[in-house]
């Protein structure tokens, strides 16, 4: 194949996938987005393989044909609570091939570059690789994390402010070494920088905490884009440059989004450690009252006379796996006239619209599911709220108190509807350490124990009082 | 032994009060009385809160709970009110202590030392009954002094009694209106809706709107406090107003007197909307007052034939000048409805709500395991009326809130608000002029090829900007995984670097980036399917 056409092919690969994205702006154009996506990938690749340079076919076979079926059997597999660490070992994957192409890109250097293009494309592999070094640690680390397989309490290091600076300069340094050295001479330097930016990565996610999970993983989607953006560049390859500057800056809305749900400033979440940022050991007003609990039946009495009902969930829904019940108690609610409708926090979940996804999964119509900012003045006209496993997204101290440290965090202003039922496994403070007034409200009612054990019973109880009705109908 | 055993009893009895066991509800002695202080379903939640319930026979049959549905509940029913005042810790009522005829003895005289009695009392116009109560070391709570507070809306006796009154006054105005609320087209002709006119939007006067509206009136309301109008607009109905300045809100959510002029205005309105509409509803009270007269006589005489009027203030004096409290009857043509039982008149209904009333004022006391009386708790403390042997009524008056605090805290934020980007500034424009500076680094540096790379990559940035932000909330997974999937678009490189020499580093190295990378495009783009795939409506 000629270069023309090859280039004509990336230009075809280019526009699908710019499709591809712009198809999710709705759930009916999504799949057909989705499909461009994959043709695109599919004449970029063929367009690639067939071109001039590609001889090695076997070699290229031999690599694509267990990967093509171990992502195939990982993709049909996972679980969708399980999608944050899915996406993160992705990420993960990501960075690693940046690493290895820029490293095979440095030994099997192109001659024909001289002078300043030779200097360009130095800088090129080693940023390259620093930035994929960096994702890829830092993305084992977040799958770890969300895995439950190393803490997910933000690992705080006395001086690791100094600690990120220093790797920093020693990665500057290294540079300077490197672009002195001649031919293939200064790959000694690259792999010491990338140890230096591995361990910058695991410190930079070890040292953020659970419930920022969400802008974390965005912030990796967007340095897996940088670095495929970066192999782009040192491989002069346009189709690559595009496609990681369309995935680093989609990550990058992403994080913006994500940060600003949380009300926090970008850095104040990379440098890590919440409340970092908010005053010192203020952690807003001590909340007094009293909590006034329930339980399943005095839950199913509030929804048997609610006309309307907004359930919002949190990660406590996801990690209790109560999804399936909650999706069942709505199909049965609406059966009999009540109007259910979901609440969703940008930054409920570990991934942004992960609980989407499981509520899809569910088989929650996606209608019904709701954005804060839609529903947020809906709440006064609701007969009962269901707050299931979240905690910081619901809390009212965002807005009455200035100085709580999520103060101006957008929330879901539940506490107006008429009834609130918190499901909870206790009285403990949510990610941000904060004390949640919600709990003490006139209004709200604490419902404690596990969200599946409670789900399942309430739906049970709906269940039965579904069947026993029409039999007093017919007595 | 005698001593001894007196001892004995007097200790049973000072360990009672410190934790009541047993509820009493005693049947109501009033014979036009159908309330209960009780159902079925309240006592399931006084049980809940570690109560035995007792109730005397016969005590809910007029509001349509037999003895049965008690026992089913979980009650003991005794025969003998005697037995059931003298076994109870706490007696819960509806109507205050009276003569009780059947047994001849007043019920003041069945109480005993300790017990808690509550009920509606009225203590300022029973000052007598009070004063005995407190002889009698009983402690009593009066639902109708139960402060407007939001806290304790949910105990608010009188705004649920008033609640089922307003409906009620709406019922039996229809019953005695001669025509439909609702308007209607018909084959054999139109038919013009009623219209109704309430005034006072209380609690009573908001229902009585409600369910006139829903019988499809066409609703007018007035009220001396402009703040309620928003409500009225609410409900669908409209708020009247006059060409006149005077706030009438007083304190706990109840009018003040109104100057003169004021009154005169207002009349001159009543008189002007009673030649237009067909129904006329009253709900004023001013507290500890007589109520206002607000119809006058001329007023109703000025009123359509067969139009109705509901004095829902009947008992308190009456705002029309013409109601007989307790009476229905005809006075120029027009029905005069003086009832002063609207409630007990739907007594199931009010009798849950008042039961309910008085579970979450136990609740709020501690239930039976926690109870007591606590004189810092700003409810119970307004609602008692007398405990250990004192008058505690009234309560002293709650200390208003300074409204400077609430002041000082929407200052505050806006000053945050100013302060950020005073401190952001400078940093935007250092970072403008850095990028400045980089691109004419770049300029002047940067070999040809280069730039236009670098063309791309800034144009594609922009289209990711723009495309991305249009992306649906709900798909950020999808779309997280789909962009993993497109970044393994890095094997490319790989691609290009296996062609090489056999077995050197290059080519391993890319080989296993294929490798890698292949497992991020084929895992992306399926997952992406299967998550799509369920989003369905």
């Amino acid at each position: 194949m000629s270069n023309n056409l090859v280039s004509v092919a990336y230009l075809a690969a280019i526009v699908l996938f710019i499709l591809s994205l712009g198809g999710l702006s709705n759930q009916e154009s999504a799949k057909r987005g989705n499909i461009y996506g994959i043709v695109g990938m599919v004449i970029a690749l063929v367009a690639t393989a067939f071109s001039a340079q590609v001889s090695a076919y076997g070699l290229l076979v031999l690599a694509i044909v267990p990967a093509v079926a171990i992502g195939g059997l990982v993709a049909s597999r996972v679980e969708m609570t399980e999608m944050p660490e899915l996406v993160a070992i992705l990420h993960s994957f990501v960075g690693l091939a940046a690493v290895l192409v820029g490293l095979a890109s440095y030994l099997g250097p192109d001659p024909t570059l001289v002078g300043a293009e030779e200097t360009i494309h130095k800088l090129e592999i080693y940023i390259g690789i620093f930035i994929g070094a960096l994702t890829f640690t830092g993305s084992v680390v977040a799958f770890g994390k969300l895995r439950a397989i190393i803490s997910s309490k933000p690992l705080m290091l006395p001086a690791r402010h100094l600690l990120n600076i220093g790797l920093l300069v020693g990665t500057v340094i290294l540079g300077v070494l490197f672009m002195g050295a001649e031919g293939t001479t200064g790959f000694n330097y690259v792999l010491g920088m990338v140890a230096l930016s591995s361990v910058l990565g695991i410190h930079l996610v070890a040292a953020i905490g659970g419930a920022d999970m969400p802008v974390v993983i965005s912030m990796l989607n967007s340095y897996s884009g940088w670095a495929a953006a970066a192999a782009g560049f040192m491989l002069s390859n346009d189709l690559l440059i595009v496609v990681g500057a369309l995935v680093g800056s989609s990550g990058a809305i992403l994080s913006f989004i994500m940060c600003k749900a949380m009300n926090r400033s970008f850095f104040s979440v990379i440098l890590g450690g919440f409340g970092q940022g908010s005053g010192k050991g203020g952690s807003g007003k001590a909340v007094e009252g009293t909590v006034s609990e329930t339980d399943v039946n005095g839950t199913i009495e509030l929804l048997a006379d609610a006309q309307s009902v907004i359930i919002t969930p949190g990660y406590g829904m996801a990690v209790a796996q109560a999804q399936h019940a909650v999706s069942e108690i709505t199909q049965l609610l609406t059966k009999r006239g009540v109007n259910v409708r979901f609440g969703i926090h940008p930054v409920a979940g570990r991934l942004p619209g992960h609980m989407n996804v499981l509520l899809a999964e569910a088989n929650v119509p996606y209608d019904i599911v709701l954005e804060m900012d839609e529903i947020n003045e809906d709440f006064p006209e609701t007969d009962v709220v269901l707050v299931i496993g979240a905690n910081d997204t619901v809390n009212p101290s965002a807005m009455e108190d200035p100085e709580s440290p999520i103060a101006g965090m957008p929330v879901l202003e539940v506490w107006n509807a008429r009834n609130v039922i918190v499901m909870k496994r206790g009285m403990s403070a949510g990610y941000a350490g904060v004390a949640n007034p919600l709990f003490f409200k006139e209004n709200t009612q604490m419902l404690f124990g596990d969200a599946k054990a409670n789900t399942n019973a309430i739906l049970g109880r709906l269940q039965e009082s579904a069947t026993e009705k029409p039999k007093l109908a017919a007595a | 032994m005698t001593i001894a055993l007196d001892q004995g009893a007097v200790d049973q009895r000072a360990s009672q009060p410190a934790r009541p066991k047993r509820i009493g509800i005693p049947k109501e002695i009033n014979p036009g009385e159908c309330r209960v202080a009780a159902t079925p379903k309240t006592v399931k939640k006084l049980q809940s809160l570690g109560f035995e319930v007792l109730i005397e026979t016969g005590a809910g049959e007029q509001a349509e709970f037999s003895d049965q549905a008690y026992r089913d509940a979980g009650c003991q029913v005794i025969a003998n009110a005697v037995e059931l005042w003298d076994q109870a810790d706490i007696v819960l009522k509806v109507e205050p202590p009276a003569h009780h005829h059947e047994l001849n003895r007043h019920e003041t005289d069945l109480v005993h030392d300790g017990q808690t009695l509550i009920s509606f009392l009225w203590p300022a116009q029973n000052t007598d009954l009070v004063t005995q109560l407190a002889d009698k070391q009983v402690t009593a709570l009066a639902m109708d002094s139960v402060p407007r507070i939001s806290r304790a809306q949910k105990m608010d006796a009188l705004s649920s009694m008033a609640n089922v009154a307003g409906y009620r006054a709406v019922i039996e105005a229809a019953n005695n209106f001669g025509r439909f609320f609702t308007g209607q087209i018909t084959a054999a002709g139109k038919v013009p809706p009623a219209k109704v006119l309430v005034i006072g939007a209380g609690v009573a006067g908001l229902a009585a709107i409600g369910a006139a509206k829903s019988l499809g009136a066409i609703v007018r309301a007035f009220d001396t406090r402009p703040v309620v109008k928003e409500q009225v607009e609410s409900m669908g109905a409209q708020f009247l107003e006059l060409e006149f300045e005077e706030d009438g809100s007083g304190t706990g959510g109840y009018a003040k007197t109104m100057s003169k002029e004021f009154i005169e205005a207002e009349m001159a309105l009543f008189a002007e909307q009673a030649k237009d509409v067909d129904i006329i509803i009253t709900t004023a009270l001013i507290p500890g007052k007589k109520a206002p007269l607000l119809v006058t006589k001329d007023t109703v005489e000025l009123m359509k034939p067969g139009s109705v009027v509901v004095d829902m203030a009947a008992a308190q004096g009456g705002n029309c000048e013409v109601c007989r409290p307790g009476e229905v009857y005809r006075h120029h043509g027009v029905t005069i409805i003086g009832l002063t039982d609207l409630a007990s008149r739907m007594a199931g209904q009010s009798s849950q709500l008042y039961g309910m009333n008085l579970y979450h004022l136990l609740n709020d006391m501690g239930g039976s395991e926690g109870y007591t009386v606590n004189f810092d708790d700003e409810v119970v403390r307004g609602a008692l009326v007398s405990h250990e042997g004192q008058v505690t009524w009234p309560a002293p008056k709650p200390e208003k809130p300074a409204p400077a605090k609430v002041e000082a805290k929407t200052e505050e934020p806006a000053e945050a608000a100013t302060a950020e980007p005073k401190f952001s500034l400078p940093w935007k424009w250092i970072g403008v002029v850095f990028a400045a500076l980089a691109l004419i680094g770049i300029g002047i540096g940067a070999p040809s090829s280069f730039l236009s790379h670098f063309t791309v990559f800034i144009l594609a940035c922009f289209v990711g900007w723009q495309v991305i932000w249009n992306v649906s909330p709900s798909l950020h997974t999808p779309l997280m995984s789909v962009t993993n999937a497109i970044s393994g678009i890095i094997i490319l490189g790989g691609m290009l670097q296996i062609s090489g020499q056999a077995w050197s580093p290059t080519v391993i190295l890319g080989a296993i980036a294929i490798f890698i990378g292949t497992i991020n495009i084929a895992g992306g783009f399926l997952v992406t399917q299967r998550m799509l795939k369920m989003f369905r409506k």
